[in-house]
């Protein structure tokens, strides 16, 4: 069965489910597509399913039923270590090895797919300077570094080996405000250079709204609606409407504070 | 006469006895750490194993060391030579801090590291030897420096079978009701054993991850 790879969806959810192997369910029910050079945004409350849909992709999870496609071959058939490192992963807790400096966390999945020392160098000083870092902080370990140099380098790992698609789950969500802010900016700016197919986990309505070309809103296990954010914000749906609501509560309240 | 004095009378011996002492501390800790590492990866790799090893290793702890030396010796081949059979007591001693702090140490990587590797597709093999072993390396250290120190200790006992080592200068003091003979080889063994906790400690304070 040999898909068009190019037309096709680079991710495609059929009927997929996933219980925990106590029988508890976590997902039912999930049809989904994502295309090719679009940023997903999962959006849901803790529990939705949301960060169990992305470990689906690069199968750090496997569906108690249905399937999960990746460029038209699903993944329960595919080699599960090509699979990963044709996809980058980005998690809230970075998770970047303690015992090793900047340039070999960056250069970890490069170095085993056999590049040469010198062209793992120049990857790595060219990743540093896209993610906004000074390349002089290859020879760093990340206790060094502060939370946003540490989210900016795991960003780095996770293209280092140049995947067409990017998992990242609420990659942002340990951050300030500020910091959160402009490392959402270099996103925008990295994606409209580098076109990468992303999933991106959040459960914050603002940044779904700024960063996603289509918002997938999940709520108790099930994908509720899949829509582009200007249609999300005039979206009829009761639980779309209530995220909403509640992102213009916010926004209301802190007004009334300033006038008063 | 002072101990010291004894001691230095005597240096010839001390020196001997010491290291026989150490031959058997060192071989059964080298013993300890090939089978006690493997099996604590064992154990923190798939959790069935957990409850079977870790249990053993226990009970094993809690025969008393005069009786182990006492059970091995009608082993065959074992029985044949008193520093084979006290190696294997010792070893048998040691496992336990050992396997326990592999276990731990695995268990204990920050679970974030060990789904980054594994989302970067490591192999399970590339994630135990570049990230779950290093890091776990300081706390597998330092149960590998509480079996030194134990089997510091217990070796003096092995003399009770003939093993030689320090303890032979305590059983003969003891035989002889000579407080100095005792702290001839007391005094030693516990010089050994308080470098040996003091070098391992560093080692592992310079092992440990940021």
């Amino acid at each position: 069965m040999e898909r068009t790879v190019d037309n096709g969806p680079v991710i495609e959810f059929r009927d997929v489910a996933y219980a925990l192997p106590g029988g508890q369910p976590l997902l039912s029910g999930l049809n989904l597509q994502v295309r090719r050079g679009e940023t997903l945004v999962l959006l849901g409350r803790s529990g939705s399913g949301k960060t169990t849909t992305l470990k689906l992709v690069n199968r750090l999870l496997t569906p108690s039923s249905g399937q999960v496609f990746v460029n038209g071959a699903p993944t329960a058939e595919s080699d599960v270590i090509r699979l990963r490192r044709s996809i980058g992963y980005v998690i809230q807790d970075v998770g970047l090895f303690p015992h090793f400096t900047v340039e070999r966390n960056i250069g970890l999945v490069p170095r085993i797919e056999g590049w040469t020392a010198e062209r793992i160098r120049l990857r790595v000083t060219e990743l540093l300077q896209m993610v906004g870092l000074d390349p002089q902080m290859a020879s760093r370990y990340p206790h060094q570094l502060s939370g946003g140099q540490r989210q900016r380098v795991g960003v780095a790992r996770a293209l280092a080996a140049d995947p067409a698609i990017l998992l990242m789950d609420e990659p942002f969500g340990a951050l300030d405000a500020l910091t959160r802010d402009q490392l959402q900016r270099e996103f925008l700016s990295l994606q409209r250079r580098l076109n990468k197919t992303v999933v991106f986990v959040t459960h914050d309505l603002r940044e779904a709204l700024r960063l996603g070309t289509r918002i997938a809103l999940m709520e108790a296990g099930r994908l509720v609606t899949v829509l582009p954010p200007e249609d999300f914000l005039r979206s009829k749906d009761p639980l779309a409407e209530a995220y909403v609501q509640a992102f213009a509560d916010g926004l209301d309240s802190s007004a009334n504070r300033g006038a008063s | 006469m002072n101990v010291f004095h004894f001691i230095w009378q005597n240096h010839e011996q001390v020196l001997e006895l010491t290291l026989e002492h150490l031959w058997l501390v060192g071989v059964s800790t080298l013993l300890a750490v090939l089978v006690g590492i493997p099996l604590g990866i064992l154990s923190a790799r798939w959790p069935v194993w957990n409850k079977p090893v870790l249990g053993t290793a226990n009970i094993i702890q809690t025969i008393p060391s005069l009786a182990l030396f006492g059970f091995l010796l009608p082993v065959p081949w074992l029985g044949d030579r008193a520093d084979r059979l006290a190696i294997l007591a010792l070893t048998l001693y040691a496992l336990l801090p050992v396997i326990r702090n592999t276990y731990t140490g695995i268990r204990g990587v920050d679970p974030a590291v060990v789904e980054a590797g594994r989302g970067m597709g490591l192999t399970d093999r590339q994630l135990l030897f570049q990230v779950q072993l290093p890091l776990a390396s300081s706390v597998i250290l330092s149960g590998v420096r509480v079996a030194v120190v134990v089997s510091v200790g217990l070796a003096t006992i092995a003399a009770a079978i003939g093993a030689g080592g320090l303890g032979e200068f305590i059983f003969r003091g003891l035989a002889m009701v000579n407080n100095q003979l005792i702290l001839a080889g007391a005094i030693p063994a516990a010089v050994l054993a308080l470098s040996a906790d003091f070098g391992l400690g560093w080692l592992e304070k310079r092992l440990r991850p940021q």
